[in-house]
């Protein structure tokens, strides 16, 4: 219907993904920038410091946090089931996936394909969800987070001390690389992990294992968008909302709240693989209580239960240190430079000598003040509490805020 | 399934089954008695009312009838079978449906999304096929939406269709709720004081709707009310409960007429002063 885009005349039009013809052509905008980052460094007013191949890594980073994050957004955002037990589910499919796909050697590693240990690496942590599910459903709230945190340690624990899997505590071990392989044979079909030619255009391995990887998180998205809208995320948003009147409309909730757990780890585990390989290298000290927080960071930031907002809330979360670091940096420069009001107010935040005050310190080693790092935990912390208190849709919250002030613009609503 | 065929073996109906049958409840959390022996029965296409002052045992006893609560004697049939010992969840498959007191509605989900909720157990495909929008998963979501359509044309919601339910007004959730029981396509309709805090039009628009459901749709209803004028009016058979026990049944007329319902609603006259 022209000029009335919200009038509905099937069902299925009022169902669609994405309803609305500005819908369609915003995310199909959207995509092609996305696909075509890597080479912005030739398209005209694209922003070309993107296509560098550290900030493809962090955008690489943003897919792959996505991922797990989504999952996360089902059992915590839709379900309402808060966890603390991600990270162990992310080790848990990185594990999978080097036992079978690592190439042999000493550590535990089958060589297979791709297309077994990604798959595997979902399976895997979801079966395993399902098996410590029936202890931790049966608590909620505080109590269900103190659980699951438990099992961050275990899993810790288990990592550090299974050293034929993980290479043990310090040293770790390798993942498989980015490669698609029929079965062992020597030379891949596609290799992401090495730069080369695509369509005549030359890419670096940073450049395609990014796009890769948002493949990846376009398939997760639409995955979760779907359980979203369907059948089971309505059962799943009825046991967060009102869990005995979800009992008396026949939802089962010791199951769905499994379900929920299954799902979401299935997704850890995913997001856990792609992680590890990406990295190349990792200890089991990785998969600890501070990456679940992130994830916890993530969807609180983005907005609980919304699929856009938790990937806007892994955009901010992954990118934010990376730009907290370019900002200090610049700001470093300029009270080098000690010229203008901003060297004078950031002289205040920023110690650049061993003597120099500062909140921030961006000189190695230890020194008074936060380190870069310190200063994005504080910053997650502080986001977290403002975001819960003030907006509780997070950026999704006020990105709807922001449309729906365009919508009736020049009217109030 | 089994599992209940092998219930009934053990319960044999005497004469005509009806469609529920509450034998001699007693349920007591720790020594306060909320149901004390209390029994009934409801047949098909019949509204009945149970009635009584303030915890007199009326909640608990539809808690009762959907397992949320179990009650430590007596037992309640469905059908003939006993419903005793199931999950909440198998009692809303077998067909009862039920709204609650203070509204249950799920806050953050549109109408729509909320009636779709109550379609639950009359959608057979499984996650995975609605994870990947996949043929059946998507007629069928098509399809119950549609069947929705149908409810909210029913109960004249059209205008709050897409609305997140918390922010409707009272008396239009109380409205969306009984159209999430109605999707479950129940036998059998426990409404739980569905006209509290309504202003007058609002309850009459709902004794509307408490009339076309007994007519056009055919469904069974409990009716736990607290407005006389309503229950009087429209219920087929009022049972009045007092403390947990059954203090008189029958016929609007009958039942008001019943001195221990006077007694119970009004007090007692102070005998002994001569």
């Amino acid at each position: 219907m022209r000029g009335r885009p919200l009038l509905f005349t099937s069902y299925e039009a009022d169902q669609a993904l994405m309803p609305t013809t500005t819908k369609k052509v915003a995310l199909t905008v959207f995509l092609v920038a996305l696909v075509l980052v890597p080479v912005y460094d030739v398209i005209p007013f694209a922003p070309d410091f993107l296509a560098k191949d550290d900030w493809l890594k962090v955008l690489t980073n943003v897919m792959i946090f996505a991922i797990g994050a989504l999952g996360l957004n089902i059992l915590t955002g839709l379900a309402g089931q808060v966890s603390l037990g991600h990270a162990f589910f992310m080790g848990l499919g990185a594990y999978t996936a080097a036992a079978l796909g690592a190439p042999e050697g000493p550590l535990v590693g089958l060589g297979l394909p791709m297309w077994i240990w990604l798959p595997a690496a979902a399976v895997v942590p979801a079966l395993v969800g399902v098996l410590v599910g029936p202890t931790a459903v049966r608590v909620r709230g505080l109590y269900l987070a103190i659980v699951t945190l438990g099992l961050v340690f275990i899993g810790e624990y288990l990592f550090r001390n299974t050293e034929s899997w993980t290479g043990g505590s310090q040293a770790g071990r390798t993942f498989p690389r980015f490669q698609f392989r029929f079965w062992k044979e020597e030379e891949p079909l596609v290799d992401f992990s090495r730069k080369g030619e695509w369509f005549g255009i030359e890419l670096s391995n940073e450049a395609k294992t990014y796009i890769l990887l948002l493949g990846f998180a376009i398939v997760a998205t639409l995955i979760a968008k779907n359980i979203q809208r369907t059948r089971v995320g309505r059962a799943f948003q009825a046991i967060r909302d009102r869990d005995i009147a979800a009992e008396v409309m026949g939802v089962d909730e010791f199951r769905y709240k499994l379900l929920a757990f299954g799902i979401s780890s299935a997704f850890a585990g995913v997001s856990g693989a792609l992680l590890a390989s990406f990295v190349g290298r990792t200890i089991p000290e990785r998969w600890d209580l501070l990456l679940s927080v992130q994830f916890i960071a993530i969807i609180l930031i983005g907005g609980a239960g919304t699929v856009t907002g938790t990937l806007m809330g892994a955009l901010f979360v992954i990118a934010l240190p990376r730009v907290v670091q370019d900002f200090t940096a610049w700001l470093s420069d300029k009270i080098d430079a000690g010229e203008g009001i901003i060297a004078k107010v950031g002289d205040v935040f920023i110690a650049t000598s061993g003597d120099d005050f500062g909140i921030v310190n961006t000189l190695p080693g230890t020194g008074p003040g936060l380190s870069v790092f310190q200063l994005n935990l504080v910053i997650y912390g502080l986001l977290i509490i403002v975001f819960l208190i003030f907006e509780p849709l997070g950026l999704y919250g006020i990105w709807l805020r922001v449309r729906n002030y365009w919508k009736g613009w020049p009217f109030t609503y | 399934m089994t599992e209940l065929a092998s219930r009934t073996e053990t319960h044999t109906p005497t004469g005509t089954t009806h469609l529920l049958e509450v034998d001699d409840i007693r349920l007591s959390f720790k020594g306060v008695k909320a149901i004390d022996g209390v029994s009934f029965h409801v047949d098909e296409g019949e509204l009945f009312a149970i009635i009584g002052p303030n915890g007199a045992g009326k909640t608990s006893i539809f808690n009762s009838i959907n397992q949320l609560y179990r009650p430590q004697q007596g037992d309640i049939r469905w059908k003939g079978r006993s419903l005793m010992g199931l999950k909440p969840n198998k009692t809303a498959e077998l067909g009862i449906a039920r709204t609650f007191q203070n509204i249950a509605l799920f806050p953050h989900m549109t109408v729509v999304e909320n009636i779709l909720t109550g379609r639950h157990i009359r959608m057979k495909t499984s996650w995975v096929a609605g994870a990947l929008w996949v043929g059946p998963a998507k007629r069928e979501e098509i399809a119950n939406r549609a069947k929705v359509e149908d409810i909210i044309d029913f109960l004249e919601i059209e205008q709050w269709r897409k609305h997140p339910v918390g922010m409707l007004p009272y008396g239009v959730q109380k409205r969306v709720e009984l159209g999430r029981a109605l999707a479950m396509e129940p036998e059998l309709l426990l409404l739980d004081e569905p006209v509290a805090g309504m202003n007058l039009e609002e309850t009459e628009d709902m004794a509307r709707f408490i009339l076309d459901i007994q007519d056009e749709l055919g469904i069974a209803m409990i009716l736990v009310e607290h407005d006389m004028g309503l229950v009087m009016d429209i219920a087929d058979r009022v049972m009045v409960v007092d403390f947990g026990r059954k203090i008189a049944e029958g016929t609007p007329d009958v039942v008001q007429k019943n001195p221990d319902v006077i007694k119970a609603y009004l007090g007692e006259e102070f005998e002994g002063a001569e």
